[in-house]
């Protein structure tokens, strides 16, 4: 569904991104881990139309969306979950979700999605009157993949869900990247330096370092591979 | 105390206040989106005011109803304005995105000494005067020595707008497009936000506010030159500054607030300083409380 192939990324006259290839295919959950640095968030904003790619190829269902500005390639089923989250600070819980669906007029549906969203996280359904600056981490986190998912992408990006969380709360948040895997049939692309969880979720990975692809396996291979273990997994 | 007096000096601040706010309005919603100082904003003002003063003094060559020129007059000169705002950006602004923020600002200057001196050959330094279209308004006669028909237009087309555009940013889909842009632009474009559009539709707005402004201080005053957008322009500019750049109610607040120190600043204590109050507030405002009365710290903005 998704072809990444041989794109390099620049920032000025810095490289961040070396010949970089990737697929994805319908269905999966596929992970990108990496140390920080490597060029893992590059990797998803070049994706989105928001860094520019100086050479290769993106294409999307077989169509090119290398140089598609980031709205139209948002139209077409891509949907993003930025690292830090990127809550609109000032808007309502509400009104965020409501960014999320920008692109859908069917009113009646996104009235039904906003619902199953705060079945999903009575958090978020307590909260929705509050701006989304007020929330706590974990609460932001949720809101800020229930805003992904308002778009009803059929490619979920997902960049370091998992950064400054309580475990609990990763735990939680990893069930529902499965959850919306398994359920809603979205395709998941999951960023992540914490390598041993989203390898566990995840059907197939690949190791970013400083700007190249490294290695690229099943995910259970990757888990037990000695160079995996040494570099990301701490063990 | 003269009661009198003091209501005529309010009105009169409530008056200029409006037309302060309705300049204000663009400086603060451009600024909110792109971080730029438009400083070409009051040229618009001066456009809106020049449009409406040619059409409506052709018009009133025919035998058509003053009030039905007065009305195309305004729309014509509304039109025009925001396409030249729309224009602007487009031209001057667009381009220079991922530049420096002091590149855009550089070109806003030059944008603003161009139209002003382009109004002047094409037009003339003079003043020039507006043809009075409005009638008195009957039912203003018990308060006429305080409040003019043409005050009482200002002070409520300024209310509508502002309801108007309350509404708009509050409860329209383009509306929270435009704040959620203001607050964070790439992510605004991650959730399929065309952010040129919500800059263009920004640029629009305030232009056509501005535009209007324009048009009533004409009637009002009667008569206009070229360098009416200038001084307009800088005190708009102050008034936002003063309630803090970026937000609207501020913008709105800090104008009246300008209006009012003026207008019984210049009754109260001397005319000779009518235009240094709006200086002196800058200054004030820059030393106790930079971010305006109603701003946000820099930090917390994002
Ligand atoms: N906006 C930017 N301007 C310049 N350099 C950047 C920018 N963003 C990231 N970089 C650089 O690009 C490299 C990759 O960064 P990033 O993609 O954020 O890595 P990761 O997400 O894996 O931590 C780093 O060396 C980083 O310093
Ligand atoms: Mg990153």
């Amino acid at each position: 569904m998704l072809k990444i192939e041989h794109i390099s990324t620049y920032y000025g006259n810095i490289q961040a991104l070396k010949d970089i290839s990737i697929s994805v295919s319908e269905g999966e959950i596929i992970t990108l881990i990496g140390a920080n640095g490597a060029g893992k968030s590059t990797t998803l904003m070049s994706l989105c139309g928001i860094v520019p790619v100086r050479s290769g190829k993106i294409t999307f269902d077989g169509q090119d969306i290398t140089t598609m500005t980031p709205d139209k390639i948002v139209s077409l089923g891509i949907s993003q979950v930025p690292e830090g989250r990127r809550i609109f600070p000032l808007l309502s819980v509400k009104e965020n979700l409501d960014m999320g669906a920008f692109l859908r007029n069917d009113k009646e549906g996104i009235k039904r999605d906003i619902e199953y969203i705060y079945t999903l996280f009575p958090r978020l359904a307590e909260r929705r009157n509050q701006q989304g600056g007020t929330l706590s981490g974990g609460e932001q986190q949720m809101l800020a993949i229930s805003r992904a998912l308002m778009a009803k992408p059929r490619l979920l990006l997902l960049d370091e869900p998992s950064l400054g969380l309580a475990p609990l709360i990763v735990q939680q948040i990893f069930e529902i990247i499965k959850k919306v895997n398994e359920e809603n049939k979205t395709t998941v692309f999951l960023v992540e330096q914490n390598a041993n969880m989203a390898l566990k979720i995840a059907h197939r990975g690949y190791v970013l370092e400083t700007g190249k692809i490294t290695m690229t396996d099943n995910a259970d291979k990757l888990l037990s591979n000695e160079d995996v273990k040494k570099a990301y997994l701490g063990i | 105390m003269n009661l009198e007096y003091f209501f005529s000096l309010f009105l009169g601040g409530m008056t200029r206040g409006s037309i302060y706010a309705l300049i204000a309005l663009g400086y603060t919603m451009v600024y909110g989106i792109i971080k730029l100082i438009n400083f070409a904003h009051g040229e618009i003002y001066m456009i809106g005011a020049f449009t409406a003063l040619i059409i409506g003094g052709a018009l009133s060559l025919t035998s058509m109803n003053p009030v039905a020129i007065f009305i195309i007059a305004a729309i014509v000169a509304i039109v025009y304005s925001a396409a030249y705002g729309y224009t602007i950006e487009k031209i001057a602004y667009k381009p220079l995105r991922n530049a420096p923020r002091l590149s855009a600002l550089i070109s806003a200057i030059g944008v603003s000494i161009f139209l002003q001196n382009y109004v002047l050959l094409s037009q003339t330094s003079d003043f020039l005067p507006f043809p009075n279209l409005l009638p008195e308004f009957g039912f203003l006669k018990p308060v006429e020595n305080f409040l003019s028909t043409t005050q009482f237009l200002i002070l409520l087309s300024t209310a509508v707008v502002m309801i108007l555009l309350t509404i708009l940013i509050k409860f329209t889909k383009m509306g929270k497009a435009m704040r959620a842009t203001a607050q964070d632009q790439q992510m605004a474009q991650l959730v399929g936000i065309n952010v040129n559009r919500v800059i263009s539709m920004t640029f629009i707005i305030g232009s056509a506010t501005a535009a209007l402004g324009g048009v009533l201080i004409t009637t009002h005053i009667g008569q206009i030159n070229f360098y009416i957008g200038f001084i307009a322009g800088i005190k708009a500019f102050v008034a936002a500054v003063l309630g803090g750049i970026g937000s609207i109610p501020g913008a709105v607040l800090g104008s009246f607030v300008l209006g009012l120190t003026e207008s019984f600043g210049t009754g109260y204590i001397s005319s000779d300083y009518e235009d240094a109050f709006a200086f002196i507030i800058l200054i004030l405002i820059l030393i106790f409380k930079p971010s305006g009365l109603l701003g946000r710290k820099e930090n917390e903005k994002v």
